[in-house]
C-alpha cells in the first residue's frame, strides 16, 4: 500500500474509468478542464472516445447519441456550462438516457470567477431545467469521494436510466492530495438493464414491479426509437393524459421512492451533543475539523455528512437530526440546502453559516456558530 | 428491397408540402442502396422536418431544436457502421448554425438532409436563416434585413467534401440522396420545396421559379477535391491506436521518516515561472515519501509567464481535514508578487513560524524567524528558488528531511532533470 498523489479532477477521470465509462465529451472551462484533459489522456488508448465539442450543448449531445447507442458517457463542466446544459438535461430526464454530469462549482453567478470555489448551484442542479422531475445530485468532500462517488455515479445513471450530477467544487477538485487506491472501499459496476432479445422491444414499456424501462441500444437487431417528445411506452408522441400522467408519475416516482438505496452520508456522532452540524462538500471537512476540535467542551456538536443531496434524503434527515434541539447547517452559498432543512425540521432550531467570497469557511467560523448561534 | 417507411403510421405533411416527396425520394434512395431499417439511424430535430424519424421503420433519434447534429455525431462514434442521417430545416440550421460548421470540419460520415422552404412552417411562417429579402413572413419586416444564407457555400468554406443543392421536384433527387448517402464523410444537401400551408401563401413559389433560383446562385466550388481527407471517425481511430494506455497512478511508498508530527502548513510565495506550484508538489511527495497525508492547493492567475504563483502545502501523519491555511509552519517568500497576496497572513505569523525569503524581499513585521538566502549571490536561477528553498528547509530538519526532499525528485523528475535537481539540491544543502 503506498499513497498517491492526484488532484479530485484526476479522481473523477479513473473513477470514471474504473465505472466503465467509454465516451466523454466537454468543452474546456476552468475548473473542470482537468477532467476532460484525464479522459483523453485514459480513454482514446483504451478504445473509448473522447471528443471536444463545438460548445457545451455539442459536448452534452454527443454523450446522448453515445448513451443510446450503449455507451457509458460522461461530461464535465462548471456553472455556465450547466446553464448551456439545462434543455439538454431535461431531455435526459424525460427519454431517460443515463449519462453523469460533473458539475466543478465556481463562483457565480454567470462567469463569475474562474478559480474561485461555491457551492453556488446546489438548487440549480435540481431545478434548472424544465419540467421539475428529479435527479440524482451527489457531493464529493475529498479526492477518495471524487473516484468513489462518480463510480456509484454511472451505476446510478445505468440502473435509474437519468442524469446523475456529481456536484463537485474548485476547493475539491484543483485541489491535489493523496489517495491510498488500494484501500478504496469501491462499489460493484452495474449495467444497465437490457430487454430481452427475443420479445418485441417496447421503448418505454416497463414491467409492474420496476420503475425504468429495459434497454436496448441504437444500432443493434431491434429498432430502438429515442424521442425528446411526450411520448407512450412505444416511443411514439402520445396526447393521452392517462399515459401522460403515468410517464410524469413513473419519472417521479423512480428516483424519490428509491432514494433511500443511494443515500450516502457520513457522521461523525458526539455523545451528549444537543447541536447537529450537517454539511456538504469541502465545507464538511472544516465542520469536521470544528466538531472534532470542541468535542470535549459544554457546547459540542455531532456532524452529518450528506453526499447524495438530491433527491432529498429526507428520512436520514429526519431520523438523523431526532435526537438534537439544534441544526447547524454551512454552505458555500447564501442559503440554499439549508431551505430543506428548514422544510423538513419545522420543530428544529435551524442556524445556518453561509459565505460567498471565494474562500473556504474556516473551521472556527463553523465552531462561533455552534457555540454561540 | 422492400420500402423503409413504417406502413402503420403513414405521413401526415400539410397537403403539397414538399417533405412528403423528399421522404418518398429519402425511401427509395434507402431502399435502393439495399439498407435494412437495423442499417439505419433518423437523426430529426424540432419542426416539420423533425417529423421524419416516425414515418419510416429503422432506428430513430429525435431531439431537441438545432441539436440534431450532436446526437448523430455521438451514434457515430459509437456505432461506425450505422447508417446515420440526419434531418433538418431551415430553422435547424440556423439555431444549430455552430453544429453544422463543426460537423463540416469534421468530416464524420453522417448524410445532413436540409429541408430548405424558407420559413418556420410550424411557428407561423416566421423568416428563418434562408428566407429571401424580399418574402411576405410571419416576422413582419423582419427579414428585410438579414441576408439570406447560402448554406452550400458556408459548408464547403467550412471543410464539407459533398456539397450539393436540388429541388424537391428534380428527377435526379433519389440519385442525389444515394450519392451522399454512399459518401464516405460527411454530405449535406440543401433541397429546397414548398411550404404550402404557410409560405406559398403569401408569396409566389413554384417547382419551375426554384429551378430557375437554383440555376442563378453561384456554382459551388470543387470541395470534393479542395476538401477530401479522411472520415472523421476512421482517422480517430488510427490516431488512438497509436496511443500508449497511460501508466497507472504511481504508490508512494514510505520509505522516509518525517521530522515533525502533527499538522504542518507550507506557504510558497512566489511570481510566474519561478517553478512554485512545481516545489508544492515536490513537497507534497515528500510527505507521502515518509507516510504522511498531503494536500496542496495553487493561486495564480489566467496569464502564464506574468503574476504572482502561490502555493499552499499541507502534510499531516493525520487525515487532513480542513485544507485552507490556519498557522502556517513555514512561509517560503521569493517574490513580491506572492508576497503581496498574502500579507495579512505574514504579519499573523506566530513565533514558532521559518521564513526563508529570498534577498531583498520586504516582509511586514512578525514574530516569525527568518532565514534569507541571496539566490542572486549564489548565481541560482530565479526557476530554481523554490527547489533550493526546500532544500534549505530540509538542512533546518523542518517539515522535510534532504532524504525526503531527494524521493521527491525521484517521484516527480526523469533522469535527466533528476540530476540536475540533485546537484541543485547538494549545492544548496552546502550553502553557509
Amino acid at each position: 500500500m503506498g499513497l498517491t498523489l492526484m488532484e479530485g479532477n484526476e479522481a473523477i477521470g479513473w473513477g470514471a474509468m474504473a465505472a466503465g465509462c467509454n465516451f466523454f465529451a466537454g468543452y474546456p472551462i476552468t475548473p473542470a478542464t482537468t477532467i476532460y484533459n484525464t479522459m483523453l489522456k485514459l480513454l482514446p488508448p483504451k478504445g473509448g472516445v473522447c471528443l471536444q465539442g463545438e460548445d457545451e450543448i455539442a459536448s452534452i449531445g454527443f454523450c446522448l447519441g453515445a448513451a443510446m447507442s450503449g455507451m457509458k458517457t460522461m461530461t464535465a463542466t462548471s456553472g455556465p456550462g450547466i446553464s448551456l446544459y439545462s434543455e439538454q438535461i431535461s431531455f435526459a430526464i424525460g427519454s431517460e438516457i443515463p449519462i453523469v454530469i460533473v458539475d466543478v462549482q465556481r463562483l457565480g453567478p454567470s462567469t463569475g470567477s474562474a478559480t474561485k470555489g461555491a457551492d453556488g448551484d446546489i438548487q440549480f442542479l435540481q431545478w434548472g431545467n424544465s419540467g421539475g422531475l428529479p435527479v440524482i445530485v451527489l457531493a464529493p468532500v475529498d479526492v477518495k469521494d471524487c473516484y468513489v462517488l462518480t463510480m456509484q455515479a454511472f451505476n446510478l445513471a445505468e440502473q435509474y436510466r437519468c442524469p446523475v450530477f456529481l456536484a463537485a467544487n474548485k476547493e475539491v477538485s484543483m485541489t491535489r492530495e493523496t489517495i491510498d487506491l488500494d484501500g478504496l472501499d469501491l462499489p460493484q459496476v452495474v449495467a444497465r438493464r437490457t430487454a430481452d432479445a427475443d420479445q418485441p422491444f417496447v421503448p418505454f414499456g416497463v414491467k409492474d414491479d420496476q420503475f425504468v424501462p429495459d434497454f436496448l441500444p441504437i444500432g443493434g437487431k431491434h429498432l430502438v426509437r429515442q424521442t425528446s417528445s411526450t411520448h407512450g411506452t412505444d416511443g411514439y408522441i402520445t396526447t393521452d393524459p392517462g399515459q401522460i400522467a403515468g410517464m410524469q408519475e413513473r419519472l417521479d416516482d423512480k428516483l424519490k421512492k428509491t432514494v433511500s438505496a443511494f443515500t450516502y452520508y457520513d457522521e461523525y456522532v458526539v455523545p451528549g451533543a444537543d447541536t447537529l452540524v450537517i454539511a456538504y462538500g469541502v465545507t464538511a471537512r472544516a465542520a469536521m475539523a470544528a466538531v472534532k476540535k470542541i468535542q470535549q467542551s459544554n457546547a459540542k456538536a455531532s456532524l452529518l455528512i450528506l453526499k447524495t443531496l438530491w433527491p432529498v434524503p429526507e428520512l436520514l434527515i429526519r431520523e438523523k437530526a431526532a435526537p438534537y434541539k439544534r441544526v447547524v447547517m454551512a454552505e458555500m452559498n447564501l442559503g440554499q440546502y439549508v431551505r430543506e432543512l428548514q422544510r423538513l425540521l419545522p420543530d428544529k432550531k435551524v442556524d445556518f453559516l453561509g459565505q460567498m467570497n471565494g474562500e473556504l469557511i474556516k473551521p472556527g467560523q463553523i465552531q462561533e456558530v455552534i457555540q454561540n448561534g | 428491397m422492400d420500402s423503409l417507411l413504417n406502413s402503420s403510421r403513414p405521413s401526415v405533411f400539410c397537403p403539397g408540402c414538399s417533405h412528403e416527396q423528399v421522404l418518398h425520394a429519402l425511401d427509395q434512395a434507402l431502399s435502393n442502396m439495399g439498407l435494412s431499417g437495423e442499417d439505419v439511424v433518423v437523426v430529426s430535430d424540432i419542426g416539420c422536418s423533425g417529423l421524419f424519424d416516425t414515418f419510416f421503420n429503422t432506428h430513430a433519434f429525435h431531439g431537441l431544436h438545432g441539436r440534431a447534429l450532436t446526437y448523430a455525431t455521438g451514434i457515430k462514434m459509437a456505432r461506425p457502421n450505422l447508417k446515420v442521417i440526419v434531418t433538418m430545416g431551415d430553422g435547424g440550421l440556423g439555431i444549430g448554425g455552430a453544429h453544422v460548421l463543426s460537423t463540416c470540419r469534421r468530416n464524420i460520415d453522417l448524410t445532413l438532409l436540409v429541408l430548405n422552404n424558407f420559413n418556420y412552417g410550424m411557428t407561423g411562417g416566421q423568416c428563418s436563416s434562408t428566407t429571401p429579402q424580399d418574402a411576405q413572413v410571419g416576422s413582419g419586416f423582419l427579414n428585410k434585413l438579414e441576408k439570406p444564407l447560402d448554406i452550400c457555400q458556408v459548408a464547403g468554406a467550412a471543410g464539407a467534401s459533398y456539397v450539393s443543392r436540388v429541388s424537391t421536384y428534380d428527377k435526379g433527387l433519389v440519385e442525389g440522396l444515394k450519392g451522399a448517402i454512399a459518401f464516405d464523410g460527411f454530405s449535406l444537401i440543401d433541397i429546397w420545396g414548398i411550404c404550402p400551408g404557410r409560405y406559398t401563401r403569401r408569396n409566389k413559389l413554384t417547382p419551375k421559379s426554384i429551378e430557375a433560383d437554383l440555376a442563378k446562385l453561384p456554382e459551388l466550388g470543387d470541395y470534393k477535391t479542395r476538401n477530401a481527407r479522411a472520415e472523421y471517425g476512421r482517422a480517430y481511430r488510427q490516431e488512438a491506436a497509436k496511443l500508449q494506455p497511460a501508466t497507472e497512478p504511481v504508490r508512494i511508498e514510505a520509505t522516509c521518516t518525517s521530522p515533525e508530527a502533527g499538522r504542518l502548513e507550507v506557504v510558497v510565495l512566489g511570481s510566474a515561472g519561478q517553478r512554485i506550484i512545481t516545489a508544492g508538489e515536490l513537497l507534497c511527495l515528500a510527505g507521502a515519501s515518509a507516510g504522511c497525508r498531503a494536500a496542496q492547493k495553487s493561486d495564480y492567475p489566467i496569464t502564464v509567464m506574468r503574476g504572482h504563483s502561490v502555493s499552499e502545502i499541507i502534510l499531516s501523519d493525520t487525515e487532513i481535514e480542513y485544507t485552507g491555511i490556519e498557522n502556517p509552519s513555514v512561509v517560503i517568500a521569493l517574490a513580491p508578487e506572492g508576497v503581496n497576496r498574502r500579507k495579512k497572513m505574514l504579519a499573523d505569523l506566530s513565533p514558532e513560524a521559518l521564513v526563508i525569503k529570498a534577498a531583498g524581499i520586504e516582509l511586514p513585521n512578525s514574530p516569525a524567524s527568518v532565514i534569507e538566502v541571496d539566490f542572486k549571490a549564489e548565481k541560482i536561477k530565479p526557476q530554481d528558488w523554490a527547489l533550493v528553498a526546500l532544500a534549505v528547509l530540509a538542512k533546518q530538519n523542518k517539515v522535510l528531511t534532504l532524504d525526503m526532499l531527494k524521493a521527491a525528485l525521484k517521484l516527480r523528475f526523469r533522469k535527466a532533470e533528476y540530476e540536475t535537481a540533485i546537484a541543485m539540491v547538494e549545492k544548496a544543502a552546502a550553502l553557509p
